[in-house]
């Protein structure tokens, strides 16, 4: 049976992707799982895989072309099938010809209709078999689970009858691209919003756009970090450490102590989380991206300055898979090694805080009534306010602030 | 070699008898033992011959009370239970043969005589012992029972059992029914239209007490009418038994009554099938509940040994048994059946007017802390309950308040036993109320209670 490529959401907010390069031919013979192509997402280049085999009997999309998610980009098929019929509803465009437009909830699409894009769950096992590209079996109740978690259908194996979908399809699936996938959720609490936390929400969103952020700043001394850092790197054959390590242990340590600024907002409830993942913010060629160092809050200093090293590697080779750079809970920033010494970093939605971490500079500062220098870092917090108040922001970062002036804090 | 065969049912129920059709249609070589009738308990003892007698109950009352208000005038009414009993038996006996008939069409072999497990998938039945190749399915059912416990030991006279009741030559002057479940209800029903003063003995605090607590209270409010005494929350505290009578001392709300019945009829849950079979010389055990263990498969934990029916587990329901057959046959046939939605499977009560339910009762939602509505729509307002007089009764459907899910429907009519398949078929396919609604119904008919249930969940019933 004849299997149309699709172009596949390879990223949870992939819409369209460019071909990179063809790695099957046309005429060529393919596997179930061989990569066909690359494909630049707005995230990385990722690898598109053969969902069914056969031969690559159409390239529909050539290399440079950027289409749409969900569009036909290829034909796999047995070397003597007609698939004449498949290349005339597909049509030069790539896109198929609806067949029927009516509303999701009231009938199963038929066919991989254009209205929406096609987009596969972001992680967790790839679908099992090629997108359905005839009538898609589903009930009612699972449609509208589906409909409510944004996952698409598609995506879905149907354990029903004759492969429908069913509810406990739905429920036990990834949810879609839009929300993030659960792989990547963290222990966390829900909590509904009270009618306070309503009013602030609603009031600061209407007079500063949709993320109400306020900015907290505070110096830092960094001479005792400074120490401490130098002692662990004057040990041999280990990782050297960074400041930057030592900040994302201090702040997920601090977030720890204030669970209260580890949450996302969710529009109609905060959710508060028990584990701390923190996104890391590294610049790349064409922008920026943020892998999330997992359970920064278990993870020893050694395995973070590891950890964050390899990840930062492979987000600027664009080699992160989309689990690696979903999921966070809390943002950092830091430009301190291009000399700014302090900054206001935006919020990364639905995280409700970042921390922009400036540059370590020697700075005259009074102690005892004298003036001397010392090393001094200021860091500045962006908080979401419908999540974090000014008093609830200041207390954490008062914690970052006296762990990292007294880096043993980390131990306790 | 005849005594060979793929598939070996023990047991020719309706949980056995379709499990070797099935089995045969497959094309595996299938024999069923059976040590009575085929058709087992339900279409010699049960079902079938019960649903004769509640039809002569139901003409009985439609022409003592109907019949002049509908225009036809019968002198000198008179009742012959009798006749009802032979009835029964006629419709009994052609069933039976029935499956005698569908066992040759499809080449099952029956085998007559009380069937003994053996290892390896053996079953010896007299003196001979027959192989099974694949598998041997365990299908016993289940039997009556007394309460030994307080005096109520079944003697077959004064102390009876549906096996008893279902072959009387004459309605009992009195007679105490123990247990208000499902068959309590049909016989109370039964006698009291065949003119027995009857008592219906519940110690749950209703009757039907399985059943959503609202279809309890309508079916309370009919029987009342009917002059059919209820205790329900009641304990009987002592027993006396003699040839020709039964005195019950009965504890009702701390009051004590005593009640004197020419028979008791003991209706209070069925005892199992799983002694004296051989379940434990192959390896088979029985589960904590009493039933025996299976897996998601309803094999047994003897390799090659299923079990299917009542002895398999709740609801003990002929419906599930036959289902649990298929289910055996095409697993053991090497398909891949489709699971069995226990939750799905509709549970009925054959009484006037009968209670047929599916899914949650409201009881269940609150206690599962669900977020439900109810949708009820009651008989009185439906046109076509009105032309035959039959409006005792409601449709109520408990919808999940986001996704409109079905969970639970429970209906009071008189054919609510028909009625319930339409939500069963919605909930099986996951259809919500809002597919239920868009169903175009025929107008006049009973279901249009159904839909109009649906649409009341949604806010925008019509006709009521």
């Amino acid at each position: 049976m004849a299997t149309k490529v699709y172009m596949e959401a390879l990223s949870p907010t992939m819409e369209e992707g460019r071909i990179v390069k063809w790695l099957k031919q046309e005429e060529e013979s393919v596997m179930d799982g061989d990569v066909l192509a690359e494909v630049e997402t707005d995230k990385a280049i990722m690898e598109l895989q053969a969902r069914g085999e056969g031969m690559l009997r159409k390239v529909l999309a050539s290399e440079g072309d950027t289409v749409e998610v969900g569009t036909v980009i290829g034909v796999i098929a047995a070397a003597d099938e007609d698939i004449g019929e498949i290349l005339a509803t597909v049509g030069a465009t790539g896109r198929e010809r609806a067949a029927d437009t009516a509303d999701a909830t009231d009938r199963a699409p038929a066919g991989p209709e254009t209205t929406e894009p096609a987009v596969t769950a972001p992680s967790g096992p790839a679908p099992a078999s090629p997108l359905p590209s005839g009538r898609l079996k589903s009930s009612p109740l699972a449609r509208r689970l589906a409909k409510e978690r944004q996952i698409d259908l598609r995506a879905i194996q149907g354990t029903g009858p004759g492969g429908r979908v069913v509810k406990r399809d739905v429920e036990s699936a990834v949810p879609g691209p839009r929300h993030v996938p659960p792989m990547a959720v963290a222990a966390h609490e829900d909590v509904p919003l009270s009618q306070i936390r309503k009013t602030i929400a609603n009031r600061l969103s209407q007079s500063i756009g949709p993320v109400p952020h306020f900015f907290l700043t505070s110096e830092i001394d960094m001479e005792r970090t400074a120490e401490a850092r130098e002692a662990l790197n004057s040990v041999p054959d280990a990782p050297r450490v960074s400041y930057n390590d030592i900040i994302i242990k201090v702040v997920a340590q601090a977030l720890r102590q204030h669970p209260e600024c580890n949450a996302w907002w969710q529009d109609d409830y905060i959710r508060y989380f028990n584990d701390v993942h923190i996104s890391v913010a590294v610049s790349v060629p064409e922008g920026l991206i943020t892998p999330v160092l997992r359970n920064a809050h278990l993870k020893s200093l050694r395995e973070i300055a590891a950890e964050g090293r390899e990840l930062a590697q492979r987000a600027r080779e664009r080699k992160l898979r989309p689990e690696e750079y979903t999921g966070g809970t809390f943002s950092i920033s830091n430009l301190g090694m291009f000399d700014i010494d302090q900054f206001t970093a935006v919020i990364n939605p639905p995280e409700a805080g970042i921390l922009a971490v400036g540059s370590i500079a020697d700075r005259p500062v009074v102690a005892d009534g004298a003036m001397t220098v010392r090393k001094r870092l200021r860091v500045t917090m962006s908080c979401d306010h419908r999540v974090i108040d000014g008093a609830t922001g200041a207390r954490f970062l008062q914690t970052v602030k006296r762990m990292l002036e007294n880096p043993l804090a980390i131990v306790w | 070699m005849a005594n060979n065969f793929d598939v070996i049912v023990l047991g020719g129920g309706p949980a056995g008898y379709v499990c070797a059709i099935r089995s045969a249609q497959l094309g595996l070589k299938t024999a069923v033992v059976e040590r009575d009738k085929l058709g087992g308990v339900c279409v010699n003892v049960g079902c079938i011959p019960s649903k004769a007698l509640l039809h002569s109950a139901y003409v009985a009352n439609l022409v003592k009370h109907d019949a002049r208000t509908l225009g036809i005038n019968v002198a000198d009414v008179s009742l012959d239970f009798g006749a009802a009993i032979k009835h029964s038996r006629v419709v009994s006996d052609q069933n039976s043969k029935g499956v005698a008939f569908l066992m040759k069409k499809h080449d099952v072999t029956v085998v007559a005589g009380v069937g003994q497990l053996l290892p390896d998938k053996k079953v010896r039945v007299g003196s001979d012992t027959y192989t099974a190749k694949k598998a041997v399915v365990v299908a016993t059912g289940s039997r009556v029972k007394g309460l030994p416990e307080i005096g109520l030991e079944i003697n077959k006279t004064t102390v009876i059992s549906t096996d008893e009741a279902l072959f009387l030559g004459r309605a009992p002057e009195s007679v105490a029914i123990v247990g208000a479940g499902a068959v309590g209800m049909e016989f109370a029903d039964i006698f009291n239209a065949f003119g027995s003063r009857v008592t219906l003995i519940e110690v749950l605090p209703r009757i039907l007490p399985l059943e959503d607590e609202e279809c309890s209270a309508a079916l309370a409010r009919v029987y009342k009418k009917r002059k059919i005494d209820i205790l329900a929350g009641a304990i009987i505290k002592h027993v006396t038994v003699t040839d020709s009578k039964v005195v019950l001392d009965v504890a009702l709300g701390g009051k004590d009554q005593t009640l004197e019945v020419e028979q008791v009829l003991m209706a209070a849950g069925r005892g199992l099938n799983v002694q004296n079979i051989g379940l434990e010389d192959v390896g088979v055990e029985l589960a904590e509940t009493g039933f025996v263990a299976v897996d998601a498969n309803l094999q047994t934990t003897a390799s090659g040994y299923y079990c299917i029916g009542d002895i398999a587990g709740p609801p003990m329901l002929a419906h599930k048994g036959s289902r649990e057959g298929i289910f055996v046959a095409e697993h053991i046939a090497g398909m891949k059946p489709h699971p069995i939605k226990y939750d799905n499977i509709p549970s009925v009560t054959y009484c006037h007017p009968e209670v047929a339910s599916i899914g949650l009762s409201e009881e269940q939602c609150k206690e599962k802390k669900l977020d439900y509505v109810v949708g009820k729509f009651p008989l009185m307002a439906n046109g076509r309950a009105r032309a035959s007089r039959e409006t005792d009764g409601f449709v109520k459907i408990l919808r999940d308040a986001k996704y409109s899910e079905i969970l639970g429907a429970h209906i009071v009519a008189s054919h609510a036993s028909e009625l319930i398949h339409e939500l069963a078929v919605a909930r099986e396919n996951e259809n919500t109320v809002e597919e239920v609604d868009l169903t175009v119904h025929a107008h006049p008919t009973l279901s249009e209670a159904v839909a109009e249930a649906a649409l009341d969940s949604l806010g925008r019933v019509i006709h009521s």
